[in-house]
């Protein structure tokens, strides 16, 4: 058996208010996958990110992990199976040190000692971090913050990572070691995005959501080779894919 | 704005200098925070007419200064900027309190004016040696010792995060001001329903933050008890550094040291 499997089966959720984000959603994404979830803004693509890691209940339908469903009883497991990086740096890092935000997680697994000591060092040198662990969160770049956000996730040992854009907000030197860290990472991936050019670099699947469903569900470039799905779905070609528009040459 | 932002890299200042290296900084907390604790005990406990007997006080922020390299021009700006608060409670003593207590030649001083002056210098004495406890040891760290000397983990996680979070909100409260200011062409204090607005944004922006980070420790396994890391030691030099100062301070406290130099001095002359 296998964690890295995530299966969401008729997945619909419903806010106190009456709000009705997500509808029918249904896939399922296999061990060392790499999937972005795009759409419009107000798609439902937090709100399903939210239930990935049980901090929403769907309203009806299920979700497992590795088979298993996401219940109280398997909360525990699930979340250290499913390592979710917010999409603000600063929700994630809340301790007075980088070095004890990463081990805020093993600490809570029980790890201590040596063994905690090469973990933390451990997730930092993978996001490149290392020089960072005795600063304040607040004296970090947003680069540096995003990267060391990953790692509080990573010292943790997830199987599967849940990235909520990741991209957004880093100047383009950081963004592009970001883009590369994460082609590095050999876990399933699930990322949303407004990003699509960094979505074309790393998923090579995506699934589109528009108002509560699965709208289209494939290969990531023929989706965006698809003008006219983009369009219904308030998206547009990444950029890399478009003409140029200095020679008006053709794009792929 | 400007000012709160000021001060705010003044905490920063004070969070760098914690991260030096010297004797001081290297102590195990709880030794740091029990002598602090220890030393302004002793100096509030003095009667209100005392001074000659605070002076010798002034060798434990004066040692410390000393042994942790730090910069004290910049800590002597941050005890003025206390100071007014200390003058405005003790200014009105010499009107109620015109006993001549001591005489200068033909000058008369009233006890008003000595424990007027005395509160100013206590204050100097409590604020220095608070700052420079967090100079040397860093507030995470004051808490972390707070912690084990028996303070609850409710307390310390509330103090611990307001340190973290106390940066993003005026930043975002800067930002908001900032805007609203922009958009109101110098009309200053007419518009308080504005800045009524501008507060209820901020505290609802603050509880969905914190909503957020809650979910974020949710997701790395918090379960209600913020764990603990590695901690350093109560060992030989830090029984050392407590016994050495809080006997000192108990010493000083009980004896007038002053009068005790002053003393010695005239009898080794004499």
């Amino acid at each position: 058996m296998s964690h890295h499997i995530i299966e969401v089966d008729r997945l619909r959720h419903v806010y106190p208010d009456g709000t009705e984000a997500l509808r029918d959603i249904s896939f399922s994404i296999t061990h060392g996958e790499s999937v972005a979830v795009i759409g419009a803004n107000g798609a439902g693509k937090s709100t399903l990110l939210l239930h990935l890691n049980g901090h929403l209940s769907p309203s009806s339908g299920e979700i497992r992990i590795g088979h298993v469903p996401i219940d109280k009883a398997t909360l525990p497991k699930v979340r250290r199976t499913v390592g979710m990086v917010f999409q603000d740096p600063d929700d994630q890092l809340f301790m007075p040190t980088v070095y004890e935000d990463v081990a805020f997680g093993p600490l809570n697994l029980g790890m201590s000692g040596e063994e905690l000591e090469r973990c933390v060092s451990g997730a930092l040198q993978r996001v490149e971090a290392e020089h960072l662990a005795r600063k304040a969160p607040y004296r970090l770049s947003t680069g540096e913050k995003k990267r060391v956000a990953i790692a509080t996730v990573l010292s943790m040992t997830p199987d599967i990572l849940v990235l909520d854009e990741p991209t957004n907000g880093l100047d383009p030197h950081a963004r592009r070691q970001l883009i590369t860290l994460l082609k590095e990472f050999h876990h399933s991936k699930i990322v949303t995005s407004h990003d699509l050019d960094m979505v074309l670099e790393v998923c090579e699947r995506t699934i589109i959501l528009n108002g509560g469903v699965v709208r289209a569900d494939g290969p990531t470039v023929d989706i965006f080779r698809d003008d006219a799905l983009l369009r219904e779905c308030r998206l547009e070609k990444p950029l890399s894919m478009q003409g140029c528009p200095v020679c008006g040459g053709k794009g792929k | 704005m400007g000012s709160i932002a000021g001060a705010l890299l003044d905490l920063k200042r004070l969070d760098q200098l914690a991260a030096g290296d010297s004797a001081v900084h290297r102590l195990d907390a709880r030794a740091k925070v029990l002598a602090t604790l220890v030393f302004i005990v002793s100096v509030i406990s003095f009667g209100r007419y005392e001074l000659s007997g605070l002076i010798p006080f002034f060798i434990f922020p004066a040692v410390l200064i000393a042994i942790g390299q730090l910069p004290a021009g910049y800590l002597a700006a941050k005890i003025i900027l206390v100071c007014p608060f200390a003058v405005a409670v003790g200014i009105f003593n010499p009107f109620f309190d015109r006993g001549v207590l001591v005489h200068l030649g033909p000058l008369g001083i009233s006890g008003g004016w000595i424990s007027c002056v005395s509160i100013v210098v206590r204050t100097v004495l409590t604020v220095g040696a608070a700052l420079i406890l967090a100079a040397v040891t860093g507030f995470p760290a004051i808490c972390r010792a707070l912690e084990r000397l028996g303070m609850p983990n409710v307390f310390v996680m509330q103090l611990l995060f307001l340190y973290r979070y106390l940066f993003v909100l005026t930043e975002e409260g800067g930002r908001a001001s900032r805007a609203r200011e922009l958009r109101s062409f110098g009309r200053r204090g007419l518009n308080l329903s504005s800045y009524a607005s501008l507060l209820g944004h901020l505290l609802l922006r603050t509880w969905q933050r914190a909503e957020r980070i809650h979910m974020s420790m949710l997701a790395r396994g918090y379960d209600g008890v913020m764990p603990v890391g590695h901690t350093s030691r109560f060992g030989v030099a830090e029984m050392l550094f407590l016994l050495i100062w809080s006997s000192l301070c108990i010493l000083l406290r009980l004896n007038n040291g002053a009068q005790f130099i002053g003393t010695l001095v005239t009898g080794i002359l004499s």
